[in-house]
């Protein structure tokens, strides 16, 4: 990495003989035929080089994208019109929008669908608003900031798995933590599982609690890059801490806050492990009244409980066209949010 | 280069420090240049408890019995029988199988995530061909798309390629990741200089040698980043093991905790003993890099 002086730029030509494979022209010199063909091949080999080694860099990315990542999403759509079985996978039969117009006329398909949407607010909404004053204490000059981020990270650590069994055990309506504590307060204890709101906020508590710290730290990071002269013309215009916080952090935030909003979404709609482990019946019908169970845990019953791989398609190629109803509206608001600034 | 995310707080000493009228105690200065105050402390330490005290929970539960944890009131400090726990864990229900398997499956997903990503990242921060914009809207796109809804195609893969119960069921789908080669594209669009790269040709070396010599000494901090982070992603991968892994033997953590806690009559004490194995190793990297690991979240928030 010598070669550039940057100061003769006429006489840059590298050393022949330390391996000239610029696509410079030769400059005049001597044309020995032998190192002419050498230079030729040289520079034939720069630019093969050139050209092709980058599609060489992308095609592993694109080979196993398209191999595990595009092609089955798209055979999902292929397989929901059809009739396939669990216990045959690879036989198929075709059965037209047999799939769908069962899912329409299925009770437990609307009721997934609602408790879908249910679920993802009460997870997502307190979630993001608390995230938000977090990362707001977080932006102060404090003590053992590091400590901090850490510790409200380390839930992100647990898994799906370990985390639900533990809040399972928490919200036991017997024995569980949560309702020791509700009666130390005088309160009576609540059969978590089996309401239809108690066991949707018990599930929305255990991805409230894995996620919060890390969409604070996205939000933290999106504060330290609000430029510093805001909040100083806020100060000497007399806003308050408070109002500071409303009138510059939040709307400074706003790319990142529907960054969140819309990643958070995407989660909320393929909730599986939550519902599948809160349940202490074992089975996948997200409580005995079907109570939580989400989209991502009605398709599994389907396929892999019921053993209709067809059907569970169906239900997947749903929640695609609801994650694309998503992110059009997504577009849609970001356009305009481009547009008032 | 580094990978802590600079702190602004620190950067302007110089700066004119004016003191506004108003703004408590005459700290006029910008919001996040104030101190935190008594009641900062007390709720940012209430909610590192919350954010906390599943997990000691989780240890003091799995070091008591069954039939404790079946009482009121529910036990708030250690007991004896964690070993015990832990044992019968380990041996009982293949978690010391489980663990292996997971950290392989962990361990390969990641490295081949970060090397199959600094390098398309690379070609697509740095380099000229054909299609190169349509290629990375493709990849952006889907990025947001989640793996569960081609669960279906991949179950009939597998079963066709006769790979059920086996590891690379669970990794051969999951060696790429969009998200990794947008994560790097950025990093290296931003800390890898052209003219490095342009200095390079010059003296001849091949696209292989600029990947090998400027590439991945300039992204080493983004690769680090990215490799922890897939590698918590893939330990706590729950959906996909749990379909593909089906029948006992040969399960990662993930499905051996949900097996543990399947039986006739769950011992709960036990389930909170694999609970325990499960996530121990992801605490004690959270212990050693956790400052590394914080870095890596904010900076990717930053420019994702």
């Amino acid at each position: 990495m010598t070669a550039t002086s940057g100061f003769t730029p006429d006489t840059a030509a590298p050393p022949a003989g330390q391996g000239g494979a610029a696509p410079r022209a030769a400059t005049a010199q001597a044309p020995d035929p032998a190192e002419q063909r050498r230079r030729d091949r040289r520079s034939r080999r720069y630019r093969w080089d050139v050209r092709w080694s980058p599609y060489a860099f992308v095609a592993p990315f694109f080979i196993f994208f398209a191999a595990f990542g595009l092609f089955p999403l798209l055979y999902t759509g292929w397989a929901s019109l059809h009739q396939v079985e669990l216990t045959d996978p690879t036989h198929m039969e075709w059965a037209g929008w047999h799939n769908f117009s069962r899912l329409w006329e299925d009770e437990f398909f609307w009721k997934a669908l609602r408790n879908t949407f249910t679920i993802g607010v009460i997870s997502t909404v307190p979630q993001l608003m608390m995230a938000l004053g977090i990362a707001h204490l977080l932006n102060y000059r404090l003590r053992a900031s590091m400590f901090f981020r850490v510790a409200i990270l380390t839930p992100y650590a647990t898994s799906v798995a370990a985390a639900t069994l533990v809040f399972a055990l928490l919200f036991g309506r017997d024995y569980g933590m949560v309702n020791w504590s509700l009666g130390l307060v005088g309160l009576d204890g609540i059969d978590w599982q089996n309401g239809t709101w108690t066991s949707q906020i018990a599930v929305s508590t255990i991805v409230i609690w894995r996620w919060t710290g890390y969409n604070a730290l996205i939000y933290l990071a999106a504060m330290q890059a609000v430029p510093n002269d805001l909040y100083e013309s806020a100060a000497l215009d007399g806003a308050s801490r408070w109002k500071q916080f409303l009138h510059v952090t939040v709307p400074s935030l706003r790319p990142t806050i529907l960054f969140t909003v819309v990643v958070s979404t995407i989660g909320a709609t393929q909730l599986f492990g939550e519902p599948l482990l809160f349940n202490t019946a074992g089975t996948a019908t997200g409580g005995a009244d079907h109570q939580y169970q989400t989209l991502g845990l009605y398709m599994y019953e389907q396929g892999w409980v019921n053993l209709h791989l067809g059907r569970a398609s169906a239900i997947a190629w749903t929640m695609f066209l609801i994650l694309l109803l998503i992110a059009a509206a997504n577009a849609l608001f970001a356009r305009r949010l481009r547009k008032s600034q | 280069m580094s990978i802590t995310v600079s702190s602004r707080r620190t950067r302007d000493p110089a700066a004119p420090v004016r003191t506004a009228p108003h703004g408590g105690k005459g700290r006029g200065r910008a919001g996040r240049q104030l101190h935190g105050g008594k009641i900062t402390y007390a709720v940012l330490i209430l909610f590192t408890v919350g954010s906390l005290f599943p997990l000691v929970w989780t240890a003091i539960a799995a070091s008591r019995t069954n039939t404790r944890l079946a009482q009121t009131p529910p036990p708030l400090w250690f007991g004896g029988n964690l070993f015990n726990n832990l044992d019968k864990a380990w041996n009982g229900a293949h978690m010391g199988t489980a663990l292996l398997n997971t950290t392989v499956v962990a361990g390969t997903v990641a490295a081949s995530t970060v090397l199959f990503s600094t390098i398309a990242g690379f070609a697509f921060a740095k380099l000229r061909f054909r299609f190169k914009n349509i290629l990375l809207m493709l990849t952006i796109g889907t990025m947001m798309v989640p793996p569960q809804l081609s669960v279906v195609p991949l179950y009939m893969m597998v079963a066709k390629l006769e790979w059920t119960d086996q590891l690379q069921a669970v990794i051969v789908p999951t060696l790429v990741s969009a998200f990794g080669v947008f994560f790097m594209r950025q990093y290296l669009s931003q800390a890898l200089p052209t003219e490095l790269i342009e200095a390079a040709r010059m003296d001849g070396a091949s696209s292989l040698r600029i990947i090998w010599h400027v590439v991945f000494p300039a992204a080493r901090p983004a690769m680090a980043v990215l490799g922890m982070l897939t590698f918590v992603q893939s330990w706590n991968d729950f959906f996909w093991p749990f379909i593909a892994l089906t029948q006992n033997g040969n399960p990662t953590m993930q499905v051996a905790l949900t097996g543990l806690s399947r039986g006739y009559t769950p011992d709960q004490s036990l389930i909170m003993a694999g609970a325990l194995l499960g996530t121990l190793p992801l605490l004690i990297a959270f212990v050693l890099f956790g400052k590394q690991i914080v870095g890596g979240i904010m900076q990717g928030a930053v420019k994702g």
